[in-house]
């Protein structure tokens, strides 16, 4: 069987999947759509929050982000994950306990103030749907890619299939389908990690492969990575550092808090039956990520290692342009390959050096997207990374379509402005709301605007610089009130924005920019994308220094507060 | 009351302690220590990096679920619950 038609096969098998279960997992009630009535194993909802939270980019980009960054790469890794822990410790258990729907309905219980949560529906909103720009350009590339349909057809196609089980199924459906999707991605992401790995170093386990000699007996695999790499003129593989160390630091932390301060990560748990679940979920869920985030550095390592050795079979020894493999061809056609014949001897020249390197477009992307072909895996493994790639994009659309509708129909609508809407409307409202967001957002991801590429790093810094320290100091400290913490969240974004807006242009408008003669990452080295921990600092102090200045929250919230610290049941 | 004040001192002492841990093995090994670790070695890994993209990872596992089943004894012990 051709590769196309195995792929068809395998991606709208697994949509079939997706459908029956959503059609299984119908919801009824609000309780249904917003937290699948709290009904969901700890183990389940540790491997839905697995599918949630890995993204196109994740599964697409991150390894391809390692391969050409090495050590510095590692800012992901750990931002990514150590997330986490400050989630299962700092935030889950209590917001579980609370035993509301939504984010921003906690944050306006516990500073007992609609504008609070109103500043939260903000940042929740843009946050989520910057974020699900990425997932509808991801899910239009898996298509155009592997399946040969237009952009624009593969995305509406991906539309069409998200609206119908996140509309239908609410959070219900969503969980149940994630957990079929996380299977479908884990399994299509290690599969051709294992097979490189075996080829290159005789071990089936990626993760300590990274670790072993090669096969070949040419020494340790990252001993000869940084040789070959460095003879290419590149940065030491194991050692090239991302900006400074500060930068480092600031950045690993900015994904941290960032990560356990995104509203469609947090939701997940509000799904689980107790506080208990809470805890052990978030474990969980860090197994199955980790399944993935262990891996993705060694597919990166062998990736790069891989391609240089398809270029430059032997050191100084070049490939010949018309020799080039088939994969090399076809990568070409997509614009993700690029060769510039500079010397025209009609051999590729691949280094460091932007005079002579002849390879002028690798897109971090192939590593994970050609990685099968480069390393001549058979074609029903290449089927299974394009329904991985497609999986993943779909269940991290659909929790952040949640998050929206939710955050809507249920913080703006029912609380605020009609309040004696019914259980059913209310149902009603938050499926036309979903309709529209995936609407709005498939037109986002058709015509992105200007600041698209930065939108993660947005997404990142206005939840470590705003949602963050509300919802942490609103569990540690009882006394915190309104104004602070409205002051907080202001004054985070303001700095955070300010920063990124100053580097890459107001709503990343070219030609915006603001630097004022102070040099690029001028505030200790940071970089744009890094700036959300000091965000988050600036938040703090504000709210504290406000907090000072006015009176203590009063009596009733600090009895909130105070019931939320606990497991049990209030007497 | 009082109860309940010691079962969250208990709690912030037991997050204390796992969060300078999982602050050690990341920001620590895995960043600001990196270059002295990278002189030991693990297998084909430099220490420090191998922090950086896999140690300071299986920590944060069982950092986790340690948290998770010493707070399981707190709940018990001071009779809170669900």
């Amino acid at each position: 069987m051709d590769l196309k038609t195995l792929t068809y096969i395998v991606v709208f098998g697994t949509f079939f999947i997706y459908f029956a279960i959503a059609w299984w997992a119908r919801a009824n009630s609000t309780s249904e759509f917003y937290v699948a009535n709290k009904g969901i194993h700890p183990v389940l909802n540790g491997m839905a929050t697995g599918a949630d939270w890995m993204s196109a980019a994740s599964f697409i980009s991150m390894a391809g982000l390692i391969a050409f960054t090495g050590y510095g790469g590692s800012v992901f890794l750990m931002g990514w994950t150590g997330g986490y822990v400050l989630l299962a410790m700092l935030l889950a258990p209590y917001l579980r306990k609370h035993g509301k729907f939504t984010v921003p309905e906690f944050i306006g219980d516990r500073y007992y103030s609609n504008t609070a949560r109103m500043v939260a529906v903000v940042c929740l909103i843009i946050a989520s749907l910057t974020y699900i720009i990425g997932q509808m350009k991801g899910v239009g590339v898996a298509f155009s890619r592997f399946l040969e349909v237009e952009f624009t057809l593969g995305l509406v196609i991906g539309m069409g299939v998200v609206w119908f089980y996140a509309v239908l199924g609410g959070m219900k459906g969503i969980t149940y389908t994630q957990i079929a999707q996380y299977v479908v991605l884990i399994f299509a992401y290690t599969v051709p990690a294992v097979f490189i790995s075996l080829e290159l170093t005789g071990n089936p386990i990626p993760q300590i492969g990274l670790g072993s000699q090669m096969t070949d007996g040419s020494g340790y695999l990252l001993d000869k990575l940084d040789l070959i790499v460095t003879d290419l003129g590149f940065k030491e593989y194991t050692t090239a550092k991302l900006g400074s160390t500060v930068n480092m630091f600031a950045y690993t932390l900015s994904l941290m808090i960032g990560t356990a301060g995104l509203p469609h990560v947090i939701m997940r748990f509000f799904t689980v039956p107790s506080v208990k679940a809470a805890r052990s979920s978030a474990g969980w869920a860090l197994v199955f990520i980790a399944l993935l985030y262990t891996v993705a550095p060694a597919v990166g390592a062998m990736a790069r290692l891989n391609l240089i050795n398809t270029i430059q079979p032997a050191s100084g020894e070049s490939l010949v342009y018309a020799e080039r493999p088939q994969w090399f061809q076809n990568w070409e056609k997509t614009g993700l390959l690029e060769f510039e014949d500079k010397n025209k001897d009609g051999k590729i020249q691949y280094s460091a050096d932007k005079e002579t390197n002849e390879m002028v477009k690798i897109d971090r992307d192939i590593m994970v997207l050609a990685n099968p072909e480069i390393a001549k895996l058979p074609n029903w493994v290449i089927a299974l990374v394009a329904a991985g790639g497609l999986a993943a994009a779909l269940s991290t659309a659909a929790g952040l379509l949640l998050a929206i509708s939710s955050s809507i129909s249920h913080d703006l609508m029912k609380s605020i402005l009609i309040p004696d809407i019914s259980e059913k409307n209310e149902l009603l409202a938050s499926r036309i709301v979903m309709t529209v967001a995936i609407g709005i957002a498939g037109y986002l991801g058709l015509n992105p605007p200007g600041f698209a590429a930065g939108t993660v790093a947005l997404a990142f810094g206005l939840a470590a610089s705003s949602i963050f320290p509300a919802l942490m100091m609103g569990i540690f400290s009882k006394t915190i009130n309104n104004k602070a913490a409205i002051a907080g969240m202001v004054s985070g974004i303001g700095v955070t924005l300010l920063y990124v807006f100053q580097h890459h242009g107001i709503m990343f408008i070219k030609g915006t920019e603001f630097m004022m003669g102070m040099d690029k990452n001028w505030f200790f080295g940071i970089d744009p994308k890094a700036f959300g921990a000091v965000g988050a600092l600036v938040n703090f102090a504000v709210a504290f220094m406000v907090a000072k200045a006015t009176d203590p929250a009063p009596e009733h919230i600090q009895a909130l507060v105070d019931n939320l610290r606990v497991p049990a049941k209030s007497a | 009351m009082s109860q309940n004040n010691a079962y969250w001192h208990a709690n912030l002492k037991l997050m204390a302690f796992c969060l300078t841990i999982w602050f050690l093995v990341s920001f620590v090994f895995g960043i600001l220590l990196v270059d002295q670790l990278n002189t030991i070695r693990l297998g084909g890994y430099k220490l420090g990096f191998w922090f950086a993209q896999q140690g300071a990872i299986y920590v944060f596992l069982v950092l986790i679920f340690f948290y998770a089943f010493m707070m399981n004894k707190l709940d018990r012990k001071y009779d809170v619950e669900e």
